[in-house]
C-alpha cells in the first residue's frame, strides 16, 4: 500500500463542526478549492469527520462535474459545449484543443501546463463560442484562434519561468 | 378498503398498498429486477411499469400507491413492449456467456429475456470494458455483468450499514464500485456476501474453491477432511427443488462421502466446544474486572467490521475462535496426531452459509505457520454444485451419521445457526458452569426472534446477567455506542453480521425470502429440542476431548489451540 | 469559502435584529407601511446625478467581453482628469452581442448607453461625450427620463428594435441599477411587495392571489406556482422548506445567471415572499457553482438585506423569520428535476425518486418542500406589489405573464429577451434578434433545451405559449433559445443532445441510462463514414435506424423523471422537420450542412494554391503540409474537418465535399 499522507483539513473541517451529511458536498468544494482535486486521503479525512462511507463520498464526488480526482495543469481550460457554442463550432474548438495540446477532455499534459475540461454551459451563449483558461474568457473562439491562444500561455508560462 | 381495477377484475386495496403489492396478493405476477420487498422502492429497473388509465406515461407498480378507482392494466401490449425493450437494452452491453455462468439458471435476466422472448441481441453493444475484481478472498465482482438495479448497493447500505460499494460516475459511465475502484480486499467489505443474495445476475459471486477442493479430492495422497456449519443442513434441500427448513443432516453426510470426503465431521461439535471456551471466558471476565460487554466472535464479518470501525474497542471480543477454526486446528492437530497424520497431508474443507468464511480461513492466524488449518471454504451453493456434477440424487441418498471424534453434537450447537442461538447456547452452560446446576428451561425463548436488538436479563444464581443479541452487523452501531457512552448493565453481546444469523448467510441458497428464513430457523430450534443432549458441557464427546487433550476450558492448550487475536485494520478505505 | 449565509455568525450579529429600526425599511414597517412615507422620498433619482456617473455591464457575458479592460481603460481616461466620474459595475441590460456596454449619466441629461465599448473605444467615446457630442456609432440610445433633458438626435432605447417589442417585468432592473446596492432596489419600490404581503396578507390568500395570477412554473414544468404553494402550505408540519431552485443547467440558457446578476433582491424578495407563503423559516438557494459572480452578488444582496431586517427573525416586524443558506450545486444537469435537486442539497448523488409522494408533501428531510426557479420567483414581487391582474392581462388565456428567453446562435442580435406570452416566434427571431447574419438562411430554432424540440421555418408564426409550443413537438423548456442557420446539421444537433443527455443521465433507470446511451450509437452510426465500416457495422447501422421510434417512445414512456421522459424529443423533432436531412446521411452518406466530420473531407486544389502557407499556420492539428510558395496538401489521417482552413484561404483552393 502506498505511504499515506493525512492532508491537513482542519480549518476546512472546522467550518463544518457538525457530522451533518448536508455539508458534504460544501466539504468537498472546498477541499477541492484548497487542494485542486480531491485525493484519497482527502476522502478518507472527510469520511471519518463527517462518518459518511468512502463509498458514498466517491459515490457522490464522481456524480458531479464539477470533482476531479487529479491535479489540475497550471492552466485550466475549460471549453463550453453548451447548445449555442455547439451551433457555433465548438466542436472543432475542443478538437482543435485536444489535438494542439494532445490531450482529451479530463487530462491534464505530461508537463502538467495545461489540464482540459468540458463544461455544460458557461452561460455566456451570447457570446459563443466561448472557452476559459484560469478563469480568463475567451470570447468567439475559432480553431484557428486556438493556436495562439493556446501559445499566449505558453510564453506567460516562459516569462514566468526565466523571470 | 380502496378498490381497485385490474386487468379488468377487482380487488381490495389497503391504504398503504402499492400497485406492485396488490398484483402480488392475487396472483398476478409482475416482473421486478431492482426490488426489495423490506427495503424503499427505488423505481430504477421499470421493469414492473403497468397501464394505468389516465396516466400519461407508464408507472412503475412498485412505488405507486393502489388509490381507489384505479384502473389498471399490467400485460397490455404497451406494458409488454415497454419491458422487453427494457430487456434489451439491458443485453445491449451484457456479456452472452450464460453457457458459463455461475447463476445461468438463477439468473433474472437470463429469465426475463426467455419469457419476454428476446431471441437476438438487437443493438449493437456500444459499453466500455470492465474488469474483474477478484482481490477479495470471499467474493468476485464483475461489473461487465452489472445492471446497476442498485440492489447490493442498498443492501450493503440500508441493511448492513456497511457501504463499502456504491454508483459512482453518471448517466452511461454509472458503475457500482468501490471508491477509487479500489479492489474489494482493500476496502471496508466484510465479506458477508448479502450483497450476491440479492444481485440479479452472475455480477456478484463467491470466490469458487470448487477447483481446488475437487483436485484435492483427486490427490491421493490427501487425507481430505470435511465440515459443515449447523446452518447448512436446514438449507441445502432448497438447492434441490426440496422444502424450506428441510433438515437433510444424514443426506448430507452421506452426499460429502459419495464426493470422496475421508472424514465428515459435524461444525456443531465445534460449536459446543466453542461454547464451552466462550462461557468459561465470560466467566472470567465477569470475575476478574476484564472487559465487558464481551461480544461473541463466530462471525468472521463482525470481526472485520471491529477490526477497521472500533479498533479501541477490540478487547470487548471473546477471544475464541469460530467454531470453523475450532474445528479447523482439531482437525489439523489432535485429529492429525490420534490418526498418525502428517498435518501436510490433510486437506481440509469446510462446508459454510458464509462467505465470509473464506476471508476468515485465509487469516494468518488461522494456521500454526506450515499452513493453514482450513485449506478451503465452500457455500452452501458450491456444495450443491459440487453434488450435482458428481451426478449424486441428493434426494435418493439414505442418511448417514457424521464421523467420531468430531461429529456428535448437542441441540446447543446446533441452534449456532441462528440469530440468538450462541447466546443461548452460552447461557446454558454458563449457568452450569457458575451454580453447578442446568437451567430450568433451557429455551430461552426471549433471545430468539427477528428484530435487530433483542435484550433480556438473566438470572444467575441472584445475578443479573445482561445480554443482547444483534442481528445483522447494522444494529451493533447502536450499542457500541451505548456502551462506548458508559453503558454498563450489559455483559454478553452476540452479534451475527447477517440478519437472521448464519441460516441467512451470503453463502445460502439464493433467494430473497424473510419466510425461507423463518422456516429455516424453525427447523434448527426443532432440532435443538428433540436432541437427546441440549447443552454443550454435556456432550459427550467434547468432554472426552478435555479429559484427554485440552485438559479444562482456558487451559494452556485450549488457549494454543482454540483461541486468538485481533488487530486494528486499517482499510485503505 | 462559506457557503452558509448564516447571520447569527456574522460578527455584528447583534445588529441583525435591531431593535431600532432600519432608518432605510422604516417605510415598509407595519405602522408606517400604509403612509408610504419612504427615506428615498426625497431623493427620487436612481442615481446621485451630481457627478457623472459611468456604469460598466458587469456580467458574465460582460465580462467575456471584456468589460475589466473597458473599466480599465475609463480609469486611466480620468487619472489626470478633474473630472472623478462614479464608476459602477452593473447587471446585464440583455444586448449580449454589443457588449461590452458602458452607459453615462451627464448631470441633468438622460443615461446614455454605448455598445461594443473595448478598452480601445472607450477615450473616443468619453472624449467627444466631453465636448459635448454623441459618438452615433457606438450609442445604443437613452433611457427615458432618466435625467431631466433629453439628448437631442439620440434615440430612445425603448425604440431600440431589440427593446422595443419585449415587455420587461423581471428583467425591469438588470443593468440598469447597481446590484450590490440594496437602496437602489428600494428607491424602485422593492421590497414593498413583501410589506404588503406581510402585513395585510395571509399566506393562503398569498398562495390564492399567486394562483389567480395564473403563474406557471418557468423552469420547464409549467405547474401553476399558486397550487404548488397551496399544497405544501396545507400539508401540515414542523418544518417547510422553500427552495430555490438556480441550477441552470440548460446549455443555451443563461436567465437567470442575467436576473441574479443584474437584480438579486427581486429573486431574494420573491423567494421571501414564496417562503412566507408556504410558511417556511428555511430557505436555499440552489446556484451552479460555474456562476462566481452571481454567487458573490447574492451573497452581497443576502448581507444587505439581513442588515435591514429583510431577512432573519421577525421580519418588519411582522413575527415571520426565514434564512436563506446559498447551496452551490456541483454541476449535474439532473438536479433540475425537484427530487434529484433535493437529494443534492440533502449531500447525496443527484438522483430522481419515484413520485409521488411529491416534494409538496415530502421533500427536503421528508418535509414539505417547494422548488421555485429564479424566473418563476422573480416574477412574484410584480404580482403581489400590483395584483394578480395586473399581471395576468399580460399573456393568452393559459400562459400568463412573460417569458425571458435566452436568444443566442446563428442571429444577429443575441441576449435575453422577455416578452409576453403570446408573442409570435418570428417577432422574436426578426425583430428583436435582427435575423439571420451573414446573408444565410434561417433553418430552425431549438426551443427549450435538450428536452424540447426545434421549430422550422413553415411555424416561425406560431405564438410563444406553453400550450402552442407543444403543437409542434416543441417545449417552453427554461427559455433557451437557439437559432441555426441553414450551415447547422439538424442530425448533428440531435447527437450533441443526445450525447449531452447520455452523459448527463444519473445512470439509475435503465430506459433512460441504456435507451439514450443506445440511441447515441444508433445517431453516431449514422453519421459514420463508409470508411471505417465493416459488414457488420452496415448491419447493426440499419438495425438501429429501424428501430430508433420505438426506442425513443419506450424511452419516453418509462424513464423515472422528466430528464429521460424528454430526452428523445430533440430526436423526435428533428426527425419530424428533417427527415431529408437525416435520409441523405443514412442513405447517401452525405451531410448536406457540411458539419459532420466523418462525411466531410477538405482537400487543396493544386491548381488554385498560390502556396501562402496562411492554412497551414491556422491548422490547429498540423494536417497541412507544404511550403511556402508550393503547393500544399491536406493529410486526412490527421484533418480533424475544423474548416480553419477554408476560413482563411483567399483563393477559395480549400474545398469541402
Amino acid at each position: 500500500m502506498e505511504h499515506l499522507i493525512i492532508p491537513d483539513l482542519d480549518p476546512i473541517l472546522k467550518r463544518y463542526p457538525d457530522p451533518n451529511r448536508e455539508h458534504l458536498i460544501p466539504l468537498l468544494q472546498d477541499v477541492q478549492e484548497e487542494q485542486g482535486y480531491l485525493s484519497k486521503e482527502s476522502i478518507g479525512v472527510i469520511s471519518r469527520h463527517l462518518e459518511v462511507s468512502p463509498a458514498k463520498i466517491y459515490g457522490v464526488a464522481t456524480f458531479y462535474n464539477q470533482f476531479r480526482f487529479s491535479p489540475l495543469g497550471r492552466y485550466h481550460i475549460m471549453v463550453c459545449r453548451g447548445t449555442a457554442c455547439h451551433v457555433k463550432g465548438s466542436a472543432n474548438v475542443l478538437a482543435a484543443i485536444c489535438s494542439g495540446l494532445k490531450i482529451q477532455p479530463g487530462e491534464t499534459t505530461r508537463d502538467g501546463l495545461f489540464s482540459l475540461e468540458v463544461v455544460a454551459c458557461i452561460g455566456a451563449c451570447g457570446l459563443a463560442p466561448l472557452i476559459s483558461v484560469n478563469g480568463e474568457y475567451h470570447a468567439g473562439v475559432t480553431p484557428a484562434k486556438i493556436k495562439r491562444i493556446l501559445n499566449s500561455y505558453r510564453k506567460r508560462e516562459e516569462i514566468h519561468a526565466n523571470g | 378498503m380502496a378498490q381497485i381495477n385490474i386487468n379488468g377484475q377487482t380487488f381490495p386495496a389497503k391504504a398503504d398498498q402499492t400497485v406492485l403489492d396488490v398484483c402480488e396478493q392475487n396472483g398476478i405476477e409482475i416482473p421486478t429486477l431492482c426490488h426489495i420487498k423490506e427495503l424503499m422502492p427505488s423505481g430504477a429497473c421499470r421493469m414492473c411499469v403497468v397501464e394505468v388509465e389516465g396516466a400519461q406515461n407508464l408507472v412503475p407498480s412498485c412505488s405507486y400507491p393502489a388509490t381507489d378507482g384505479m384502473v389498471i392494466k399490467t400485460h397490455s401490449d404497451r406494458a409488454l413492449q415497454a419491458r422487453k425493450t427494457i430487456i434489451e437494452l439491458l443485453q445491449t452491453n451484457h456479456p452472452d456467456d450464460c453457457l458459463y455462468c455461475v447463476r445461468s439458471g438463477s439468473c433474472d435476466l437470463q429469465e426475463l429475456s426467455q419469457d419476454y422472448g428476446v431471441r437476438q441481441r438487437r443493438f449493437a453493444n456500444n459499453s466500455p470494458e470492465q474488469h474483474l475484481d477478484v482481490s477479495s478472498p470471499a467474493l468476485e465482482r464483475d461489473p461487465a455483468k452489472c445492471i446497476l438495479c442498485g440492489k447490493c448497493v442498498r443492501v450493503c447500505e440500508e441493511v448492513m450499514g456497511v457501504s463499502a460499494i456504491d454508483f459512482a460516475g453518471r448517466g452511461s459511465n454509472a458503475t457500482v464500485s468501490t471508491p477509487f475502484n479500489v479492489g474489494l480486499n482493500v476496502s471496508s467489505c466484510i465479506s458477508c456476501g448479502q450483497c450476491i443474495s440479492v444481485c440479479p445476475t452472475g455480477a456478484l459471486r463467491e470466490s469458487s474453491s470448487l477447483k481446488p477442493v475437487t483436485n484435492a479430492l483427486k490427490d491421493p495422497e490427501k487425507t481430505v477432511v470435511v465440515q459443515h456449519a449447523p446452518a447448512v443442513s436446514v438449507s441445502l434441500a432448497e438447492e434441490f427443488g426440496l422444502k424450506p427448513g428441510l433438515d437433510v443432516n444424514g443426506l448430507l453426510v452421506a452426499a460429502l462421502r459419495r464426493l470422496g470426503f475421508k472424514y465428515v465431521f459435524d461444525t456443531s461439535f465445534s460449536a459446543d466446544l466453542t461454547i464451552m471456551e466462550e462461557a468459561s471466558e465470560l466467566v472470567h471476565r465477569v470475575q476478574n474486572n476484564g472487559a465487558l460487554p464481551m461480544f461473541t466472535s463466530c462471525s468472521p464479518g463482525w470481526i472485520k467490521y471491529m477490526e477497521q470501525s472500533h479498533p479501541d474497542m477490540l478487547d470487548h471480543l471473546s477471544s475464541c475462535k469460530s467454531p470453523q477454526q475450532m474445528m479447523g486446528a482439531l482437525i489439523k492437530n489432535v485429529f492429525a496426531e490420534s490418526y498418525s497424520l502428517n498435518p501436510k497431508d490433510i486437506y481440509s474443507v469446510s462446508v459454510m452459509p458464509c462467505t465470509a468464511k473464506k476471508f476468515e480461513a485465509q487469516r494468518p492466524e488461522m494456521g500454526d505457520g506450515t499452513g493453514p488449518d482450513i485449506d478451503s471454504v465452500l457455500t452452501t451453493r458450491e456444495l450443491a454444485r459440487l453434488i450435482r456434477a458428481h451426478g449424486i440424487a441428493f434426494d435418493k441418498l439414505k442418511p448417514e451419521v457424521a464421523d467420531t471424534p468430531f461429529g456428535e453434537r448437542s441441540g446447543a450447537g446446533k441452534i449456532f445457526g441462528s440469530s440468538g442461538g450462541v447466546i443461548e447456547a452460552a447461557l446454558r452452560t454458563a449457568h452450569y458452569l457458575i451454580t453447578g446446576t442446568e437451567l430450568n428451561d433451557p429455551n430461552l425463548k426471549m433471545l430468539r426472534g427477528s428484530e435487530g436488538i433483542r435484550e433480556a436479563v438473566v438470572d444467575v444464581q441472584g445475578l443479573p446477567v445482561g445480554v443482547a443479541v444483534v442481528s445483522g452487523v447494522k444494529h451493533a452501531e447502536q450499542l457500541i455506542q451505548e456502551v462506548r457512552d458508559g453503558r454498563k448493565d450489559l455483559h454478553f453481546i452476540e452479534v451475527m453480521t447477517c440478519p437472521g444469523g448464519c441460516i441467512n448467510g451470503g453463502g445460502q441458497p439464493l433467494h430473497h425470502d424473510p419466510v425461507r428464513v423463518k422456516a429455516r430457523a424453525a427447523a434448527l430450534y426443532k432440532i435443538d429440542e428433540g436432541a437427546p443432549v441440549r447443552v454443550s458441557h454435556a456432550n459427550p464427546e467434547i468432554q472426552e476431548l478435555y479429559a484427554e487433550y485440552l485438559g479444562e476450558p482456558l487451559g494452556e492448550k485450549s488457549h494454543h489451540l482454540l483461541h486468538t487475536h485481533y488487530s486494528a485494520r486499517e482499510t485503505q478505505f | 469559502m462559506v457557503d452558509h449565509f448564516d447571520p447569527a455568525q456574522h460578527e455584528s450579529a447583534d445588529t441583525f435584529y435591531p431593535e431600532v429600526i432600519h432608518p432605510k425599511v422604516a417605510h415598509l414597517m407595519p405602522e408606517s407601511y400604509q403612509t408610504q412615507n419612504s427615506f428615498f422620498a426625497d431623493n427620487p433619482s436612481d442615481i446621485d446625478a451630481t457627478v457623472p456617473t459611468i456604469l460598466i455591464g458587469a456580467g458574465t457575458c460582460g465580462l467575456s467581453a471584456g468589460a475589466p479592460d473597458t473599466r480599465q481603460a475609463v480609469e486611466n481616461y480620468f487619472a489626470d482628469s478633474d473630472l472623478k466620474p462614479r464608476l459602477i459595475d452593473v447587471g446585464c441590460i440583455g444586448l449580449c452581442s454589443e457588449e461590452p456596454i458602458m452607459e453615462v449619466q451627464l448631470s441633468g441629461k438622460n443615461r446614455l448607453i454605448f455598445g461594443k465599448v473595448t478598452a480601445k473605444k472607450a477615450a473616443t467615446i468619453l472624449k467627444s461625450l466631453e465636448a459635448g457630442e454623441v459618438n452615433s456609432k457606438h450609442c445604443l440610445g437613452q433611457h427615458r427620463k432618466s435625467g431631466e433633458s433629453a439628448w437631442d438626435d439620440v434615440p430612445f432605447i425603448d425604440e431600440h428594435p431589440f427593446f422595443r417589442p419585449q415587455t420587461r417585468l423581471v428583467l425591469e432592473h438588470c443593468g440598469v441599477i447597481d446590484p450590490d446596492d440594496i437602496d437602489e432596489y428600494l428607491k424602485r419600490d422593492g421590497y414593498q411587495a413583501l410589506a404588503k404581503a406581510l402585513h395585510t396578507v395571509t399566506p393562503a390568500e398569498l398562495c390564492k392571489e399567486v394562483e389567480l395570477s395564473g403563474l406557471r412554473g418557468r423552469g420547464g414544468g409549467g405547474f401553476l406556482s399558486g397550487k404548488k404553494w397551496t399544497f405544501a402550505l396545507n400539508t401540515p408540519a414542523d418544518h417547510k422548506y422553500m427552495i430555490c431552485n438556480a441550477d441552470e443547467g440548460d446549455p443555451g440558457a443563461f436567465m437567470d445567471r442575467a436576473v441574479i446578476e443584474g437584480d438579486p433582491h427581486r429573486l431574494i424578495e420573491g423567494l421571501i415572499l414564496a417562503s412566507y407563503g408556504i410558511g417556511a423559516e428555511t430557505a436555499y438557494i440552489y446556484i451552479r457553482a460555474e456562476y462566481p459572480l452571481a454567487i458573490e452578488r447574492l451573497k452581497t444582496a443576502l448581507a444587505q438585506a439581513t442588515e435591514y431586517g429583510l431577512l432573519g427573525d421577525d421580519i418588519l416586524g411582522s413575527g415571520f423569520n426565514l434564512h436563506i443558506k446559498i447551496k452551490k450545486g456541483a454541476g449535474a444537469f439532473v438536479c433540475g428535476e425537484e427530487t434529484a435537486l433535493i437529494h443534492s442539497i440533502e449531500g447525496k448523488r443527484g438522483m430522481p425518486r419515484p413520485r409521488p409522494p411529491f416534494p409538496a408533501v415530502s421533500g427536503l428531510h421528508a418535509s414539505p418542500s417547494v422548488i421555485n426557479n429564479v424566473e418563476t420567483l422573480a416574477n412574484i414581487p410584480y404580482i403581489v406589489r400590483e395584483g394578480a391582474s395586473a399581471f395576468n392581462k399580460y399573456g393568452t388565456d393559459t400562459s400568463k405573464g412573460t417569458k425571458v428567453f435566452a436568444l443566442s446562435g446563428k442571429i444577429s442580435r443575441t441576449g435575453l429577451v422577455e416578452i409576453a406570452m403570446g408573442t409570435p416566434l418570428r417577432e422574436i427571431i426578426e425583430d428583436i434578434g435582427g435575423g439571420i447574419p451573414n446573408g444565410k438562411q434561417y433553418k430552425a430554432v431549438q426551443i427549450g433545451g435538450p428536452s424540447g424540440g426545434c421549430i422550422p421555418t413553415q411555424h416561425l408564426d406560431i405564438k410563444v405559449d406553453y400550450e402552442t409550443l407543444k403543437t409542434v413537438g416543441a417545449m417552453m423548456g427554461s427559455g433557451g433559445l437557439v437559432v441555426m442557420d441553414e450551415d447547422t446539421c439538424m442530425v448533428d444537433v440531435a447527437t450533441f443532445f443526445m450525447d449531452f443527455i447520455q452523459r448527463e443521465s444519473c445512470g439509475k433507470c435503465i430506459p433512460c441510462r441504456e435507451g439514450t446511451r443506445t440511441m447515441l450509437g444508433i445517431l453516431k452510426d449514422i453519421t459514420r463514414g463508409r470508411k471505417s465500416e465493416d459488414g457488420v457495422d452496415a448491419l447493426d447501422r440499419f438495425k438501429g435506424i429501424m428501430y430508433m421510434d420505438r426506442l425513443a417512445q419506450v424511452i419516453k414512456d418509462t424513464s423515472l423523471c422528466g430528464l429521460g421522459q424528454s430526452a428523445p424529443n430533440p430526436v423526435l423533432s428533428t426527425l419530424r422537420w428533417f427527415r431529408d436531412e437525416y435520409e441523405a446521411h443514412v442513405f447517401d452518406r452525405k451531410c448536406p450542412a457540411g458539419v459532420c466530420p466523418e462525411l466531410v473531407t477538405y482537400s487543396i486544389l493544386d491548381d488554385k494554391c498560390n502556396g501562402c502557407h496562411a492554412c497551414a499556420t491556422q491548422c490547429p492539428s498540423d494536417a497541412i503540409l507544404g511550403t511556402k510558395k508550393n503547393v500544399h496538401h491536406i493529410i486526412p489521417e490527421n484533418c480533424i474537418a475544423c474548416g480553419a482552413c477554408i476560413a482563411v484561404c483567399t483563393k477559395q483552393a480549400v474545398i469541402k465535399e
